[in-house]
């Protein structure tokens, strides 16, 4: 098994693969916890069908680089619901799912009529569940997703308790005289990034389950906010490792098998968490 | 000169005026006790004070050497933070979150007022446990130490006792009484007119009428004496 191990990693696209793996697994739970708990769950999934939809356009346009129209699409969408989260005629949840699912079916649209490659079920697919054999990745892709990821990490590390402040409490914190729409609008800007960043590595409807489950996980055994953060992190990491070593020795697609993983750890958190509870 | 003062305040949202020709005043050491029916704009009144809505006429001035975020508010809690994993030490010390300003952490001085603010409230003991496990009234302790951390001169409470118990109500009372003791302004909205009584030196009685001035002046007027009456009446029944 090791050796099989071993050999895959003598080719650069696995490393590739596995370091951005790592990383966006940091990011993305880093900011998940937030996001669970200020009720916004649903923002990643909305995002990424919304990078989809983008992506789409990328793909249609026929651009060598797809961030360059991906990153502000994905962006500007993630400040508006945020926006349209506190004040909106449209309901918080609601909006979410009409962009998300309005999204996604201009991207397949978009894709099938205009499409140039020969076989679109797997474009399509791919773009969805992740790429199936994370050949994909460049040493680019990798650069830009740590320089990315630094820079996330940094921003929550210098935020961290102005993110505590504004996500325990938005009135308080309003009252006291702390930014709350400036925050927020850095944790969608954030967000946005995050999720572009994950859509190659385990595709657009997977990202949300890489925020969510590690935070709800970490919060089936932790009690306070920032052991809550890092035991996410943690969970987060090694969960993702996991499912990328399993699916380059089973050869199942890396996008589902991560996941997979993350639901496990779950359960797994969640009997654990009843268990110490008693 | 006195801490606050309003004038001619106009509230209200979306062109419907809720309450008009506002007028009162906040001395420093004084306990104002705001009441009214639900719907009269209590809350919005607050949120106008705190600064978290803009009135539709008149002004508010601080005075006396008061900034606008040096009041402590101890909000009515939300749904999030019933399960919200968080230690009390890190809740309280967000309360020193608007001495930080751009500071990205706190400094040692803000830890040792968090710590004293836990030690005034009676929580030392509980300072590293998770908040969502504590009582109603356990929690209402916390977030007043947060909003003391965030005040040494004012305190603006929402409904402080809503879902507590008559015991722990009793406790809560008498807490905030000792913090007016200690010198520390108290602004309280409240739906219990009898411990408004007790406590405060002064009313506030929104509504279709407005009535401000001393406790004993709202309970010799005929506009007092009518929803003390009232009150009564609906207890009897």
């Amino acid at each position: 098994m090791f050796e099989t191990l071993w050999e895959y990693l003598q080719y650069p696209f696995v490393r590739y693969a596995l370091i951005v793996g790592v990383l966006v697994a940091l990011c993305s739970s880093l900011l998940g916890v937030t996001l669970v708990l200020k009720r916004f769950s649903f923002i990643g999934d909305g995002l990424s069908h919304v990078a989809f939809g983008a992506m789409a356009i990328a793909a249609v346009l026929n651009l060598t680089n797809e961030l360059l129209i991906v990153m502000p699409i994905t962006v500007i969408s993630a400040v508006l619901l945020l926006r349209t989260g506190q004040n909106a005629k449209i309901k918080g949840d609601a909006a979410i799912a009409m962009i998300s699912v309005g999204a996604l079916a201009f991207g397949y649209l978009l894709m099938n009529v205009f499409s140039t490659s020969s076989h679109l079920s797997g474009d399509v697919c791919s773009t969805l569940f992740g790429s199936t054999s994370m050949v994909t990745l460049t040493l680019t892709d990798v650069w830009i997703c740590t320089v990315i990821s630094v820079i996330v990490v940094a921003v929550f590390l210098l935020f961290y308790n102005k993110i505590f402040a504004v996500t325990f409490d938005e009135g308080f914190a309003l009252a006291s005289g702390t930014g709350v729409k400036r925050y927020n609008l850095l944790l969608a800007i954030v967000i946005a990034v995050v999720i572009v960043m994950s859509m190659k590595l385990v595709g657009s409807l997977m990202i949300s389950a890489l925020v969510i489950f590690p935070a709800v996980s970490a919060m089936r055994l932790f009690k306070s906010f920032r052991s809550v953060t890092v035991c996410s992190v943690v969970l987060s990491v090694t969960c993702a490792l996991a499912g990328m070593v399993i699916s380059i020795l089973a050869g199942t697609p890396v996008g589902p098998t991560i996941v997979g993983v993350n639901v496990a750890v779950f359960f797994l958190c969640a009997g654990l968490g009843a268990l110490l509870r008693r | 000169m006195s801490m606050i003062e309003v004038n001619d305040l106009r509230l209200g949202y979306e062109n419907r005026v809720i309450i008009e020709q506002l007028n009162f005043t906040v001395q420093t050491g004084d306990y104002l006790c705001i009441v009214g029916e639900n719907g009269s704009g209590k809350s919005t009144l607050m949120k106008t004070l705190l600064g978290l809505q803009k009135p539709m006429g008149g002004s508010i001035v601080f005075g006396d050497g008061l900034k606008k975020n040096e009041i402590g508010y101890l909000p009515q809690q939300t749904a999030v933070q019933r399960d919200f994993p968080a230690s009390v030490r890190e809740i309280v010390l967000s309360g020193c979150q608007a001495r930080c300003g751009w500071r990205p952490f706190y400094n040692k001085a803000e830890k040792q007022l968090a710590e004293k603010n836990i030690e005034r409230m009676g929580m030392t003991a509980y300072a590293g446990r998770c908040y969502r496990e504590l009582s109603g009234g356990q929690q209402q302790r916390v977030l007043l130490a947060r909003a003391l951390c965030a005040t040494q001169k004012i305190l603006l409470l929402d409904e402080p006792v809503a879902g507590l118990d008559p015991k722990v109500t009793a406790e809560m009372y008498e807490l905030i009484d000792s913090l007016h003791q200690e010198g520390i302004t108290i602004i309280m909205i409240s739906h219990d007119i009898k411990a408004a009584l007790c406590y405060a030196d002064h009313i506030l009685h929104i509504g279709r009428r407005i009535f401000f001035g001393t406790k004993e002046d709202y309970q010799n007027s005929d506009f007092g004496r009518l929803f003390l009456w009232q009150e009564d009446g609906d207890k009897d029944v």
